[in-house]
């Protein structure tokens, strides 16, 4: 693979079920060692693409590349000891322990021969403390709670010891905390092991405080494409969300946040958003100052 | 729960769990304390120390023909009919994540049934006409019919791959066909020909002979090993059909092959005793729960299997008086079992 060659690339695809064709013709790459998400109203296709990245779906024209080779030439098998999907209504298995489950995230290595190893031995137990599930490595998985389950399959995601994760929706059914858990997690495994992280949210506050770019869909194309900053604007969410709303600047990451408006009190809130507007341009300046000197140096 | 455990000899790294180990080791002593049983129960007396004795070779010569020409046939088929009715619903049962799947839904049952009523009813003019078929034409129909409707219900389900809930509607739509049809026969037919069509339709090991044990044995041979390959996706495949592929799983074609190795184990096992009630169902859930693990182990579904058909026969032959077909013993002995084992109040792990 050659250093031009992007991560992930949906080659002029065209996606859908069935009769119903969600994208037609859509281009999107995605480079190594980034964390991208994917927003966008319900229904807009979000999961479509990331199914189509997972080859769980295959394009009714166009390629999916995964290192610049065609998933329809690769084996379900080769592709998952590069590529990593977690799903998002994963079934739960009875009477299984959670060192079991993340032990399955082993089995595209493994042979006929060579069912398990000690080397995926090192492997699972490597991801249970990645996700800070090794204390709970012998509890059965029907008895966690839903922010350790979550912590649960994502680990066994991480067992499979794969450059490309995709995560469908991971902190859905999570209570605030878990789903800054979840997405601190995943910021880690992005630092230490360098993945390619492409991931569904719906929380618009949450992806652009945690994605290094933000790709919204919107009927069947991408209606905007880069980092938090220049995705998130109260245009955008107009028109992928139909939502009014402020974007200012998170306090705490200064990344932007987006807070919804009432339709009735709308106008009202105009005159007290003028001091949150220039708040938030001088927010967005510094960061794309603090940008501009990490990009020169 | 006891985890996963496992030796790397570098070429071969197996893993196993210390719990379904020791099971299927009991379920295996439990299959030859049947064994022994059912050589054992019979007109003429005979010790355990003699069967033994006997099967290993240093028996004396009467007793050598009433054990390998006269007992043995009839517990070997039990066995081998248990073996292939456990297998084959463990297969059926985790392949479509639903633990009242039996290879029956596949329609090779009902098929088997159809084919061997329309067979004695058209074919037989009586039961001892019956009863000489089964020697050989009647296992043929039933094999036929069954693989018939199981690729008529497979071809139905096809849609962009098989989808198991698809597959068990259409697989119930056409078992309810063939029964009709099979009841209608039966209906018509006049009363010495049912009479030998529902003997059959029971299940029963009375007349089988070494000639019924050697397809079961070559089927199992081939079919066994060959369902052991599919033992790893087959676990992936509880985490849903999405995870699977994932986790690099061929889904359809995973799918495919289970249920092919499924339909041919019922369908060698229906062909050598008719329709045995109740195994394929009850020995994959069974020894799920002796086992304590997230889907029917394969080899001890297999050997409970084994062990229920051959326990049933003698049953049915000793300790009821008149001979009773075995297919009537086993869901009376097996049905309880099931029920205790899920009723148990200090079982950790509920249905």
């Amino acid at each position: 693979m050659t250093t031009s060659e992007p991560m992930l690339h949906a080659d002029t695809v065209t996606l859908g079920y069935d009769r119903h064709t969600v994208f037609t013709g859509l281009d999107l790459q995605i480079e190594p060692g980034t964390v991208t998400t994917l927003i966008g109203a319900n229904g807009c296709g979000k999961s479509t693409l990331l199914k189509a990245f997972g080859r769980l779906l295959a394009p009714s024209a166009g390629h999916i590349k995964l290192g610049g080779t065609s998933v329809r030439h690769l084996s379900a098998r080769a592709v998952a000891r590069r590529l990593a999907i977690l799903p998002q209504k994963p079934l739960t298995p009875a009477a299984t322990s959670v060192r079991d489950l993340v032990m399955r995230g082993r089995h595209p290595h493994q042979t006929l021969l060579r069912p398990w190893s000690g080397h995926d031995a090192r492997l699972v137990d490597d991801a249970l403390a990645a996700t800070g599930m090794t204390e709970l490595a012998d509890r059965d998985v029907t008895s966690l709670s839903g922010g350790q389950l979550q912590r649960a399959w994502i680990a066994l995601v991480l067992a499979q010891d794969t450059p490309v994760i995709l995560l469908d929706e991971p902190t859905t059914f999570l209570d605030l905390s878990h789903q800054l858990e979840v997405l601190r997690l995943v910021r880690r495994i992005n630092a230490d092991q360098g993945s390619t992280i492409v991931m569904v949210l719906h929380d618009l506050s949450l992806a652009a405080r945690y994605s290094d770019r933000l790709v919204v869909l919107h009927e069947g194309r991408v209606l905007a494409d880069g980092e938090p900053w220049q995705v998130i604007t109260p245009e955008v969410l107009a028109a992928a969300f139909g939502l009014e709303a402020l974007v200012i600047a998170d306090p705490a990451s200064g990344r932007p946040m987006v807070v919804p408006l009432e339709p009735t009190t709308a106008g009202a809130a105009e005159s007290d958003s003028t001091e949150l507007a220039s708040e938030q341009s001088d927010a967005r300046s510094d960061v794309h100052e603090g940008r501009r000197a990490s990009q020169a140096g | 729960m006891s985890g996963r455990r496992g030796v790397d000899l570098r070429v071969i790294a197996l893993p196993w769990r210390a719990r379904v180990l020791w099971i299927t080791l009991a379920c295996l002593a439990a299959v030859l304390a049947a064994l022994t049983f059912g050589i054992v129960a019979g007109s003429s007396r005979m010790g355990v120390a003699d069967v033994w004795t006997t099967l290993l070779g240093a028996g004396s010569r009467t007793y050598q023909f009433i054990v390998f020409e006269l007992r043995l046939p009839r517990v070997a088929a039990g066995i081998g009919v248990g073996l292939c009715l456990g297998l084959a619903g463990a297969l059926t049962q985790t392949f479509s994540r639903n633990p009242l799947a039996t290879p029956d839904i596949l329609g090779v049952t009902s098929g088997a049934s159809a084919g061997a009523v329309t067979a004695i009813v058209i074919g037989g003019g009586g039961y001892s006409v019956g009863a000489s078929l089964l020697g050989f034409g009647i296992p043929v129909v039933a094999t036929v019919g069954g693989l018939l409707a199981a690729a008529v219900v497979y071809g139905l389900s096809w849609r962009q791959g098989v989808d198991s809930f698809r597959l068990i509607l259409i697989g119930i739509g056409v078992t309810a066909i063939l029964s009709g049809l099979t009841n209608y026969l039966l209906v018509r037919a006049q009363i010495t020909q049912a009479t030998a069509a529902t003997q059959w339709l029971v299940g029963s090991l009375s007349g089988v002979s070494w000639a019924s044990v050697w397809p079961l044995a070559v089927v199992l041979a081939i079919v066994l090993p060959f369902a052991l390959t599919q033992s790893a996706p087959l676990e992936i495949n509880q985490l849903g059909d999405e995870f699977s592929t994932g986790l690099g799983v061929a889904v359809q074609r995973h799918r495919t092959l289970v249920i092919v190795a499924a339909v041919v184990l019922t369908s060698a096992a229906v062909s050598a005793a008719g329709p045995v009630e109740f195994v394929a169902f009850v020995a994959p859930q069974v020894a799920r729960r002796l086992a304590r693990t997230a889907r029917p182990p394969l080899i001890a579904s297999a050997l409970v299997g084994a062990a229920l058909v051959t326990l049933a026969d003698v049953m049915a032959r000793a300790a009821l008086g008149t001979e009773i077909p075995v297919g009537v013993v086993t869901a009376i002995v097996g049905a309880p079992y099931l029920i205790w084992l899920i009723t148990r109040p200090n079982l950790k792990e509920r249905a």
